[in-house]
């Protein structure tokens, strides 16, 4: 055990973990889909532009979606196959809404396309970025921020601390732990990778002491490689350290302020998942097409599973065997998950866990009651703030307010909600209120720009009559010059006049 | 006696004139640009440049409602929370959309149907926020992104070839909704 000194972050709760019935059996790889459905937004940021049309034969981590914008990244067929159409498919998102997909019917051969590894080491860092873009690399803890953006050495040229996140805090996720038992030499390699890149000075993988087996199984990984200054660190257990903020506190005792990043204080957190990918992706040459989610809660065999992005849910779920009270799917898990609106919907990048829920599972929220300002909730914070102050105003669509409280810190952690006597559902409140204050900026700024645009129009009207007047005085002057040259009285008016006559009667003889 | 009148006056004078040379200058020389009323109030309105409030483009209505002309009720785009604001802006009472004017619609772009455009380019001139491309005898198409939905390019469009399609949710701009509970038998 490591001396280093671990550092407290202000909150948190320990739920009940949930973690033993996934851990029992090893990851499985899921078998192919009849039909996988990949939708084209699976990252923060643009959606990727359709790269393949209906028909088209498709190979394996061929890319079908090109990053859009800055923020975006790359989407690729997770199996070799014909593409059947690219269309509007229901997406894996509270809303229930679609979102355009590419729908593949594989052709059961699952053969790889043309895979060359990234001589990274010789590369610069921008083109390092790009390669890790286009292989759609994301960050795979949940919040799917493409990891190119994070891949640098920030403003100092260098990283103190790169932290690797093997928390994970969630009640029912094991992937992770599972991930790090079992391929935990690729996550420390691509550890490595990472601290090349981010040129940092150490790298530190925070692991919650609830998985033994996962920290001796890094440990010996980090032996195994030969890689200096990497460091498996146990931390205690409590929701949520898995936070990049919360983790980042507890390993380096650093608390990033309000409105900057980890990386103006010489930090970085990815994920392990994003660590193994980085490694494929790099030294392989493969694209990130497939992940390993936990499918866990009211099932028969709980179980990790290697799953192609675009298998359906209920493909996985069938693999793992629901029980018949089954009446929810959530993605995530029960703390930050996400209600699916059916289990149609595919696994996407974000899909860290599959939770099959059922009424007893996870019992009908009491009814809600009124608010006694006890400040639980704001003890329960791990972000400092004061969720009653915010619920007050969110409640009240008082939204300037709540952002005075800083909402937008939030990390929807559910914290408050779990400690809350009263039971509001909190963080129902602080999403409502959060994509509110989003609608409200985006539309404010569609109203500047449609300002700007207004205004510049005027101007450019103004400019153009005033160009006019001014081509038409110009013109009046050299006429007046030219007839006072010419001589001055009626004659020279009257010759003049029937020069242009002549000169327009000339002009429409000769049309 | 009467010295000392007179130097007391003289100093006071003196200050009089002192300071009011200073304030004088700060006048000229601090002096505000534009009323800042109407920026406030325009910062307000939803810069859809529609005319429908009557005047020319929405800093122009700002000015009208800062110069006491015009109600606060006249923005149907900026809807009853527009009304709102102004109302608090201004210290004014809210007042409801007036007939005529309450017709609040949902948040529109135009679409210019490129099979029947002939290219006049009489849309192009009419639209406030310069959100449609195109040439004299070629097609015209509208920047989506750019569109205030004012609906000033339907009037002039001699082959009706403009259709005004309400924006719908996708799954980046979808809301989160307000928490709500379903109201069940009791137990």
């Amino acid at each position: 055990m490591s001396l280093r000194k671990l550092f407290n972050f202000h909150g948190g709760v320990k739920p009940a973990y949930n973690k033993e019935a996934s851990i029992q059996l090893p990851i499985a790889a899921a078998p192919l889909p009849p039909e996988l459905v990949i939708p084209l937004h699976q990252s923060i940021g643009g959606t990727p532009r359709p790269l393949v049309s209906a028909g088209e034969h498709v190979r394996k981590g061929q890319l079908i979606g090109a990053p859009d914008g800055y923020v975006s990244s790359a989407v690729h067929a997770s199996t070799s196959g014909t593409v059947k159409a690219v269309e509007l498919r229901l997406m894996p998102h509270t809303s229930g809404l679609s979102a355009f997909c590419v729908v593949i019917e594989p052709d059961g051969k699952d053969e790889w396309g043309d895979l060359a590894p990234v001589p990274w080491r010789s590369m610069n860092s921008d083109e390092v970025r790009g390669a890790l873009r286009d292989a759609g690399v994301v960050g795979l803890g949940g919040a799917v921020f493409p990891s190119y953006l994070k891949a640098n050495a920030g403003k100092q040229g260098h990283l103190n601390t790169l932290v690797i996140n093997g928390a994970e805090c969630e009640p029912y996720i094991t992937c992770d732990d599972m991930q790090m038992r079992e391929q935990g030499e690729i996550v420390v390699r691509g550890a490595a990778i990472l601290r090349d890149l981010t040129k940092a000075r150490q790298v530190l993988i925070g692991i919650e002491n609830n998985k033994p087996e996962a920290i001796a199984a890094m440990q010996a990984a980090i032996k195994a490689t030969g890689e200096t200054n990497i460091e498996a660190v146990t931390i205690p257990t409590r929701y949520p350290a898995g936070g990049a903020k919360q983790l980042i506190r507890v390993l380096t005792g650093i608390e990033v302020p309000h409105g900057t990043r980890s990386t103006d204080y010489g930090v970085q957190c990815f994920n392990t998942g994003t660590a193994y990918a980085i490694y494929e992706a790099l030294e392989l040459g493969r694209p990130l097409i497939s992940r390993i989610v936990t499918v866990a809660g009211n099932v028969e065999t709980a179980r990790n599973y290697e799953v192609r992005f675009g298998t359906p849910m209920r493909d996985v779920i069938a693999l793992s065997k629901a029980k018949p009270d089954t009446d929810r799917i959530i993605m995530g898990g029960p703390m930050m998950g996400y209600r699916m609106p059916s289990d149609s919907v595919p696994v996407v990048k974000a899909t860290n866990c599959i939770l099959v829920g059922s009424p007893a599972l996870f019992p009908p929220p009491p009814p809600e009651m009124p608010c006694i300002r006890c400040g639980e909730c704001a003890r329960a914070c791990p972000t400092d703030l004061q969720p009653f102050e915010m619920y007050w105003f969110s409640r009240a669509r008082l939204f300037e307010k709540a952002e005075a409280y800083h909402l937008a810190d939030c990390i929807e952690c559910g914290c408050c909600a779990f400690v809350c006597p009263a039971r509001i559902p909190l963080v129902d409140y602080f999403r409502f209120a959060k994509s509110e204050v989003w609608a409200r900026e985006t539309e404010k700024d569609a109203a500047d720009q449609a300002r700007q645009r207004y205004e510049f129009r005027l101007e450019r009207e103004e400019r153009d009559k005033q160009e006019k007047a001014a081509r038409l005085a110009a013109k009046a002057a050299e006429t007046k010059a030219k007839l006072a040259q010419a001589g001055s009285g009626d004659a020279a008016l009257i010759a003049a006049a029937a020069a242009r006559t002549q000169e327009a009667e000339g002009k429409s003889n000769a049309e | 006696m009467i010295a000392a009148l007179l130097v007391a006056l003289l100093v006071m004078a003196l200050g009089a004139v002192i300071l009011g040379a200073t304030l004088g200058y700060a006048a000229v020389k601090f002096r505000v640009e534009g009323d800042p009323l109407v920026e406030k109030i325009d910062s307000i309105l939803p810069q859809t440049q529609c005319g429908q409030c009557g005047f020319p483009g929405c800093k122009g209505y700002a000015e009208a409602v800062a110069r006491g002309e015009a109600e606060i009720n006249c923005c149907p785009p900026g809807g009853e929370e527009g009304i709102r604001k102004l109302a608090d802006l201004l210290g004014r009472e809210f007042k409801p959309f007036s007939d005529g004017f309450n017709i609040e619609k949902p948040k529109s772009t135009a679409i210019i149907d490129e099979q029947t455009c002939i290219g006049c380019t009489l849309c192009i001139q009419a639209c406030p926020v310069d959100a449609i491309v195109g040439a004299a005898k070629q097609m015209h198409t509208i920047i989506a992104g750019q569109c205030t939905g004012c609906e000033l390019c339907l009037p002039p469009c001699p082959v009706n070839c403009i259709a005004m399609v309400p924006i719908t949710e996708n799954v980046v701009t979808w809301k989160w909704k307000y928490p709500a509970f379903s109201i069940g038998k009791a137990a």
